[in-house]
């Protein structure tokens, strides 16, 4: 038994969730459909884990699906790049499962809550299927999975505000723009290769030489993720989409969804591209990356300053991090790189975080959580409070928690290949991200509760999934050679063009 | 290995003390007793430290390494023994005193205020005992964080306008300077640790110098230098043991501490005078001293005068590493001491007269000396260290410092310093010269609270022996510096 496991750990992370949202759906008991849907993010955590030892201490693994050989089937690639993202959405995605049930309940019509954990597994499937992959036509599946089933939980919002059909809508539309640019880039790529193995596309794109439709894939395949991604300008999806999802939804999507879409980003422009970035000059697209990465630092710390909502608050301050991360890969070099990853990860537990404590926090508020609805709340809540202060001084980036660390490596990598002005125009932008994190702790600490509601008390059942996230900003932040190491091992072997 | 237990106690006992607090939080003289005894035992290990570090034993652990240029370590050097002295022995005397002022003053939320008392000592110790950049940073963060609850303390408008104005100058300028400052240094040198003649030597070109000095010396806000000081008299509205604890032990002296490893372990001294980097930070800092002195003279809130009084003599400190000859950062390192135990004096004396007839204009204090003469006593003997009269421990740094500038012909500094002299004695000297020769206006209630005199009049003495037991103090400074 243990050695067919072992042997097919690329695929089982994948159909594991897959499987369990078909049997999730057809169930009529909502307690059954979350406890088998946290069955199933367990299981696929620890098959995570196993794959971590595969590749950490034996050798990458290449998986055949049907034992199809490539270029033909179907391949699978499971190296010390990808592990990173696995590891990220499958962890956040079992806290998340786990911290969701009090809300689902809650926010979503009682025939519909089975239903919305299908499609909540379905969305992890498809954001691990998009990571695994090494086949261009293939991720292109995996990205309609994800995305619709994403759009469909953020439309589950409606019973709470119906402005959720709106901001679901709109993430369907733009979503569906950025698939289809993909799989235009896509389908010129096999026009001229005859091929859509990652690994096979680049051998044989550098061969083409200056050929525009490569040029022209390229720039489609990017923008496409792109938007995705959430890159700025290309986010106007996000802040809706985040602040009138379920509570739930919020924060998988928060944590996750758009940091497989910065991956994938990496994936084409140093896996697919990397080794002929000189004839179609990634200098020049290096430099747009790395000013629209600036731009959305500050315009995404300002919107949130301005912002009244406290989660499309938080949406905004993502896109500003969404910046920092795309900041790092601009800089293309191997520093920077390693950085991005590191804050990939810091930001996802930061995010989760954030979004678990003011969601647990809005449990009592419900429709809105604004800045005055929640106002001296911190004092009723403390713990949940103090999870809130640890992720929010994390986002700022003090010390002792992870988002220090990406910090430290994101400024000294800024540093090394521009200069000093770049890293000024971070800190600037980091300190200015400290008068919004600040107007939320002042916020809940001080100002008298405007809230009406006599029963406020803590969510015991929320303790566990939030606290380990609490801990795991702190841990990180003081035990950080593990994440750093991996960053910068993951960001040598992509500059180095080993898939 | 025997010896650096020592370091694990002094940092330990506030830490533990912070962790206990809350849980006694039933019985008051339970949780009040923590501070003293936690000071005493601190002191007491801060003590071994220092005399373990004249006998010439280097100590040294490492708590985390990060990765292999970064650690969270810890190391003692001469400057930290100083300043882990001066931070843990004033924290036996303002423990003492705090139980009288909240008592006296029957503030609330007192377990929360000894709990983050505790948790500021202690980052003030990890900073005094920190062995790289990375962990004064980190120290130096937590030390901004743990005070915020306490300026806050009030929980009013007030209070929470102060505390923006606190947390935005002092957290801002160390993410926006400092932070980079110490990056740079990472990447030029490779490390980040102390060396006794600096690190940077050979791997910094000269006219970058001046540059990396600026990042530093504006990025360490604490340190106070204008036009980055706003926030010092911004957090009076604290009450007044935290004050005392912001402006004369932990905070403020976290600072100048700061600011004189940087340009000892990290420039090198030597290294400054070689490439004249600091001579700007002479003037700026120059230019400080005096404008704050000035301003001081405007005051009539007696806090807000001893704040811009505090200003005034954090740049002394400042101005002796500018000008960087070991004679002058060796007047700056005993300032550190000296105008420590001097201004706690003052604040102390602030506090019993708030607690008292909850006064707080220096324009009312008229005719109070004969209510409360300890008190007024111990302001004056206060007043005169810090001003540097001869036999008050504040002399001796004076000394040293105008020695400094003589070294290196810096004749208006020695004018600058005369002039701030004068205007010490006009706007400190004025406050017991109204007590005790006007006549009272009014007829005030006085009610004094015992814990809030003694240990005010205990300072003052200190002051008087600081002056004629230098000794010790100078054969550490020698040994930082070779004299």
């Amino acid at each position: 038994m243990m050695p067919f496991i072992i042997k097919n750990l690329p695929i089982l992370i994948v159909i594991t969730p897959l499987m369990f949202s078909l049997i999730v759906a057809v169930l009529n008991n909502n307690r059954l459909a979350w406890t088998l849907s946290t069955f199933a993010s367990f299981l696929t955590m620890i098959f995570t884990i196993f794959l971590c030892f595969e590749v950490s201490y034996k050798s990458n693994i290449s998986y055949y699906l049907g034992n199809w050989p490539p270029p033909l089937g179907i391949e699978y690639v499971i190296d010390r790049i990808s592990i990173i993202p696995i590891m990220i959405v499958s962890v956040i995605g079992l806290i998340a499962t786990l911290f969701a049930h009090n809300f689902f309940t809650l926010e979503i019509d009682e025939k519909l809550v089975s239903k919305t954990y299908s499609l909540w597994l379905l969305t992890i499937a498809g954001l691990i299927g998009l990571i695994t992959t090494a086949d261009a036509f293939n991720l292109f599946v995996f990205l309609e999975i994800s995305s619709l089933s994403a759009v469909a939980l953020v439309a589950l919002g409606s019973k709470v505000d119906r402005k959720a059909l709106v901001a679901g809508y709109n993430y369907l539309i733009l979503g569906a723009v950025g698939a289809t640019f993909y799989v235009i880039g896509v389908g010129l790529l096999y026009g001229v290769t005859g091929t859509l193995n990652m690994g096979d596309l680049a051998q044989k794109i550098p061969a083409l030489g200056l050929n525009k439709s490569v040029i022209v894939a390229f720039t489609f395949m990017m923008l496409g993720i792109m938007v995705k991604a959430a890159v700025f300008p290309l986010h106007i999806w996000l802040p809706n989409a985040y602040a009138y999802a379920p509570s739930p939804v919020s924060v998988l999507l928060a944590a996750t969804a758009t940091k497989v879409s910065i991956y994938i980003i990496v994936r084409i422009s140093y896996t697919i591209f990397g080794s002929s970035y000189e004839i179609y000059s990634f200098e020049s697209l290096r430099y747009i990356l790395l000013y629209l990465a600036i731009l959305a630092m500050f315009a995404g710390t300002i919107m949130a300053i301005f912002e009244k909502d406290v989660k499309k608050l938080l949406a905004h301050s993502s896109v500003a991090q969404i910046g920092y991360i795309v900041l790092g890969i601009s800089l293309a070099t191997s520093p920077g790189i390693a950085s991005s990853f590191i804050h990939l990860i810091n930001h996802a537990l930061i995010k989760a975080g954030l979004f678990m404590s003011i969601v647990a926090m809005g449990y009592y508020t419900l429709k809105r959580i604004d800045v005055k609805t929640i106002a001296g709340l911190g004092r009723q809540l403390p713990i949940t409070f103090f999870s809130f202060v640890i992720c929010a001084l994390s986002l700022a980036g003090l010390p002792l928690t992870v988002g220090f660390i990406s910090k430290l490596y994101l400024i000294k990598a800024a540093y090394m290949s521009e200069g000093i002005w770049l890293p000024f125009l971070i800190l600037v932008s980091s300190a200015l991200s400290l008068i919004y994190i600040w107007k939320l702790i002042e916020g809940l600490w001080y100002s008298k509760k405007s809230l009406k509601i006599e029963k406020i008390r803590e969510l015991p059942e929320i303790y566990l999934p939030l606290l380990v996230i609490t801990f795991l900003n702190i841990y990180f932040g003081i035990d950080a050679g593990l994440i750093i190491d991996n960053s910068f091992i993951a960001s040598d072997a992509l500059m180095s063009g080993i898939r | 290995m025997a010896n650096e237990f020592y370091i694990y106690l002094s940092i330990l006992t506030p830490l533990i003390a912070f962790f206990t607090t809350p849980l006694l939080s039933s019985n008051p003289n339970l949780r009040d007793s923590l501070g003293p005894i936690g000071g005493i035992i601190t002191f007491y290990s801060s003590f071994n430290i220092a005399s373990l570090y004249l006998d010439g034993e280097v100590l040294s652990f490492t708590f985390f390494q990060i990765s292999e240029t970064l650690s969270i370590s810890f190391k003692i050097t001469g400057l930290g023994v100083i300043f882990g002295l001066v931070a843990s022995g004033l924290w036996i005397l303002a423990s003492i005193y705090t139980i009288g002022y909240m008592r006296g003053n029957k503030e609330k939320n007192q377990t929360r205020f000894f709990t983050f008392y505790s948790i500021a000592i202690f980052a003030a110790i990890c900073i005094a005992y920190s062995g790289n950049l990375l962990t004064l940073f980190i120290f130096y963060e937590v030390l901004t964080f743990s005070t915020y609850p306490l300026v806050a303390h009030k929980q009013n408008e007030e209070a929470k306008k102060a505390g923006r104005i606190y947390m935005g100058i002092l957290v801002g300028t160390s993410i926006v300077f400092l932070l980079p400052a110490i990056i740079i240094v990472w990447v030029l040198t490779g490390s980040l640790d102390f060396s006794t003649n600096g690190i940077l030597k050979g791997n910094i070109s000269y006219e970058h110098v001046p540059f990396l000095l600026a990042l530093f010396a504006f990025g360490i806000g604490k340190a106070a230098l204008m036009p980055f000081h706003k926030w010092l008299p911004a957090a009076m509205v604290a009450p007044t043991p935290v004050s005392a604890l912001l402006h004369a032990v932990a905070v403020v002296k976290a600072g100048v501490f700061s600011m004189l490893v940087v340009i000892t372990y990290v420039f090198g001294i030597d290294f400054l005078t070689e490439t004249n980097g600091a001579v700007w930070l002479i003037w700026i800092s120059s230019i400080t001293l005096l404008l704050s002195s000035c301003i001081a003279i405007t005051k009539d809130d007696l806090k807000a005068r001893l704040a811009y009084s505090t200003i005034s003599q954090l740049s002394y400190i400042v101005l002796g590493g500018a000008i960087a000859t070991n004679i002058a950062v060796q007047g700056a390192s005993i300032h550190i001491v000296m105008h420590a135990v001097g201004k706690i004096t003052l604040f102390f004396a602030a506090g019993a007269i708030y607690v008292a007839t909850h006064l707080s204009k220096i324009s009312d204090l008229n005719g109070m000396g004969k209510s409360m003469p300890l008190t007024f006593v111990a302001f004056f003997i206060g007043s005169l260290s810090i001003i540097g009269v001869p036999p008050m421990g504040g002399s001796w740094s004076k000394f040293y410092l105008m020695l400094g500038s003589v070294e290196k012909d810096y004749l208006l500094v020695i004018y600058i310093l005369a002039i701030s002299t004068l205007l010490n004695v006009y706007y400190l000297l004025e406050i017991p010269a109204k007590a005790f020769f006007q006549q009272k206006r009014t007829n005030i209630q006085v009610t004094k609270h015992p814990l809030t005199v003694y240990p005010t009049f205990f300072a003052a003495i200190l002051t008087i022996i600081l002056f004629i037991y230098i000794e010790p103090l100078k054969d550490i400074t020698n040994l930082i510096f070779g004299n």
